[in-house]
């Protein structure tokens, strides 16, 4: 694709930065964007035709799951990573709970040479805070870092010593990288699902919310004291919010994300016991649903990150209690968003797009990803007209646990570019 | 299978389908089920509760014969699927089943391959195989049954799962109440001990406030689940304040293990609190009847003085249960055959 010249014209170009939207055109040559303006004019130049379409950096999942090394039945890093650019997502995070663990920068390098050769999505790993997850030993922090990790994370167990996370908050200040907890309080009843009346309704083993709550709670505490920073994972109820609204008004340095399954369902959708509602931390109540929506829409929760987890088919047809957790999220993210966000008066879509790109490069120390003259050409096209339904033939992933199976989307990513090249999904321009 | 549809000649032939091999009850009751399976009483309407009540109504004469059998379902087969160890329940349901004429097989936990990892979603696959006509399950974990009604052609009977439903239960319960109180509309029911884990207390609690009794639940806070009370019924943490004033208490059955995991301090505190002691028994009405799900902990929810107390309808509960786990097995093997 060299020396390629594209003239996107007449799009709507969405500044998540600014929080504006301007119809440009956008001019691309050898894969960086050279010219933005009203009626550019570019001899010999590929034009694709963008009216009534919009543009935006390209997305960064900031909490994925690609399963390599270890389930690569489930998905594989060049599966996922082309899942992933479906959903337009250019970057991803994958969590380090793989098997064996990335906890060294062994395993870092074999993420990223896995991803390279893949040539999809660009893949930022994230390192274990201890080694081998198990909660007790300081990883590797320094050489993952240094090996490209872009944050530290034992994501799927917390770590239930207070000594070790102190350590681990302590030591990552070293090297400016976040320490992203999942917060799930150890010793409090562990469930299947949200403590509540649907777990009372359905005789599920439940855990209550104030196990995230109480667990988010600790670890900011320990972050303002040591003055490390603290990203909160996957936050699902009204609690954790109220405290990480607290926490940033005191000035601690903390994050959080939030996944569209948790700001879509409540746990009422588990009266069926499908297994691809599942999910940790599990669906919480319309009420917690409505705080997560609050948190985004005012900053509190910075980031929107799929938690994408696929499973086989093996691994989920079976009884509630016994499946794992998890549902895949690229492909169905950026609709499930742009209809509980922004459709729904709750956010403006510059703001929305913020969350999906600006606000997670910046927990990372990415560089915040801008369309504007010498940056490079990594954005995605956005058909927010669009109206479509998810059917399992589409699914890019290797795994198909998703609870959104026709479904009816409206918006949806049509295109975009990385790395000077161009992918087109589904609908060329 | 298709369901009946309305304006369909379906309902029709139901109820020219006069050779049921039980005498009918006089009211000519519609003993008509929509479901194609029984998972919980929380889907049941309360006329599918009365269908069912009526349909037990005629088996419980059935089992007072000399030769207590119908050929109602003759031909058919009916897998007791036992995940999780039962003899009563088991009993009833192959009782139930051979008393229709139908034939029963039993399959349970230590005689099948689950523990050679087999999964339920290959038992499923292997029932589907044989062409078995119902599946009765019993299972430890939540869904189990709905999980099967999903991929099954065959009608499933919920027996138990986890801490969710128990529904035939409940349904005898209620045909054992109706039969001694009339109807159960305005009487107060108590259920006492673990509502927490006990899936006798929410399919109780279900059924009885869709047939319009007034529920209220009893135990300690450690074994009252969250929101219980927006199933229907009022919460006591105190037995004595709600005891004296009921028509019905039914005392679940406290499981040792509860005792042992710090739900409880101890047996000792659990019987004066909250058991049916022989003092609590002496000031009690003669009116009120005592329900247990059984097997009854002896000296632990109730002292044994609870046997003796004339309205104690443990055992009718047990006679019961084979008459209405007919009608449901035979309300929902009719449905199906009407709907293939």
């Amino acid at each position: 694709m060299a020396n390629k010249r594209v003239l996107l014209a007449g799009g709507r170009v969405i500044d998540p930065l600014a929080g504006k939207v301007r119809i440009w055109d956008v001019l691309i040559e050898n894969g960086k964007i050279v010219k933005l303006g009203k009626g550019l004019k570019a001899k010999q130049a590929q034009r694709i035709d963008c009216r009534r379409k919009h543009i935006a950096p390209g997305f960064i999942d900031m909490h994925c799951h690609l399963r390599e090394p270890g389930h690569e039945d489930a998905e594989t890093i060049a599966t996922g990573t082309k899942a992933a650019l479906a959903g337009g997502f250019t970057r991803v995070c994958p969590m380090p709970n793989t098997d064996p663990p990335v906890d060294s920068e062994a395993q870092v390098r074999f993420q990223l040479c896995r991803a390279e050769e893949a040539g999809f999505a660009r893949v930022h790993p994230i390192g274990c805070c201890t080694r081998a997850r198990a909660g007790k030993e300081l990883a590797e922090i320094g050489a993952m870092k240094k090996a490209g990790a872009v944050a530290v994370s034992d994501d799927g167990a917390w770590i239930a010593d207070p000594r070790v996370m102190r350590r681990v908050l302590d030591y990552s200040k070293a090297f400016d990288i976040p320490v992203i907890s999942h917060c799930e309080l150890a010793g409090l009843d562990y469930g299947v699902a949200n403590e509540g009346l649907v777990s009372t309704r359905l005789g599920l083993r439940a855990g209550p919310d104030v196990s995230e709550a109480a667990a988010a709670a600790r670890d900011i505490l320990l972050a303002e004291f040591v003055g490390a920073r603290i990203h909160i994972a996957h936050v699902s109820c009204a609690t954790t919010v109220d405290i990480i609204r607290w926490a940033k008004a005191r000035g601690i340095q903390v994050t959080a994300e939030a996944s569209p399954h948790h700001f879509t369902l409540t746990d009422e959708a588990l009266a069926g016991f499908d297994t691809n509602y599942k999910v940790n931390p599990p669906l919480r109540t319309e009420k917690d649903r409505q705080a997560v929506i609050r948190g985004l829409a005012d900053g509190t929760i910075d980031a929107i990150a799929t938690d994408h987890a696929p499973h086989t088919k093996s691994e989920k047809e079976v009884e509630f209690d016994n499946a794992p957790p998890g549902m895949i999220g690229f492909e169905t993210a950026f609709g499930l968003g742009y209809e509980q966000l922004v459709l729904t008066g709750d956010m403006r879509l510059p703001d929305y797009i913020n969350r999906m790109t600006v606000a997670p490069a910046r927990i990372l120390g990415l560089p915040v990803p801008r369309i504007e003259p010498g940056a490079n050409a990594e954005l995605v096209i956005l058909d927010l007209k669009a109206q479509w339904t998810y059917t399992p033939e589409q699914v890019m992933s290797r795994s198909h646990n998703s609870p959104f199976f026709g479904r009816q989307f409206q918006g949806r990513v049509v295109g975009g570019f990385l790395g000077g090249e161009q992918f087109w999904l589904l609908h060329p321009a | 299978m298709t369901r009946n549809k309305p304006g369909s000649t379906g309902r029709l032939d139901k109820r020219t389908r006069a050779k049921r091999p039980a005498k009918t009850p006089k009211r000519k009751a519609e003993h008509t089920l929509r479901l194609n399976h029984l998972l919980g009483i929380e889907t049941l309407s309360p006329s599918d509760i009365g269908a069912i009540l009526d349909q037990a109504e005629s088996f419980l004469e059935v089992l007072r014969r000399p030769i207590p059998v119908v050929p109602a379902l003759r031909g058919r087969t009916i897998v007791n699927l036992f995940f999780e160890p039962s003899t009563r329940t088991a009993t009833s349901f192959s009782l139930a089943a051979t008393r229709l004429s139908a034939q029963c097989v039993n399959f349970s936990l230590s005689s099948s391959s689950v523990s050679k990892g087999e999964t339920l979603l290959d038992t499923a696959r292997n029932i589907e195989a044989m062409r078995i006509d119902g599946v009765v399950v019993r299972h430890s974990m939540p869904g189990a049954p709905h999980f099967l009604a999903r991929r099954l052609k065959a009608f499933v009977v919920n027996a138990g799962d986890g801490c969710h439903e128990h529904p035939t239960q409940a349904l005898l319960d209620a045909f054992t109440l109706r039969k001694r109180l009339g109807r159960l509309r305005g009487k107060k029911v108590l259920l006492v001990g673990d509502i927490a884990h006990s899936r006798v207390a929410r399919s109780d609690i279900l059924c009885f406030s869709k047939l319009g009794a007034k529920v209220a639940v009893c135990g300690p806070p450690t074994l009252i689940p969250p929101y219980i009370e927006e199933l229907g019924c009022e919460v006591f943490y105190r037995l004595d304040k709600i005891l004296y004033e009921v028509d019905v208490v039914n005392m679940l059955r406290v499981q040792n293990e509860r005792m042992n995991s710090g739900f409880l301090p101890s047996v000792r505190e659990y019987r004066k609190l909250y058991g049916l002691t022989r003092e609590r028994l002496g000031a009690l009405s003669k009116s009120v009847v005592i329900l247990h799900p059984g097997p009854v902990n002896w000296g632990v929810e109730m002292d044994f003085e609870v046997a003796e107390f004339p309205q104690s309808l443990i055992l009718n509960q047990v006679t019961n249960g084979v008459a209405v786990r007919m009608a449901v097995l035979y309300l929902l093997a009719r449905e199906r055959a009407d709907g293939e």
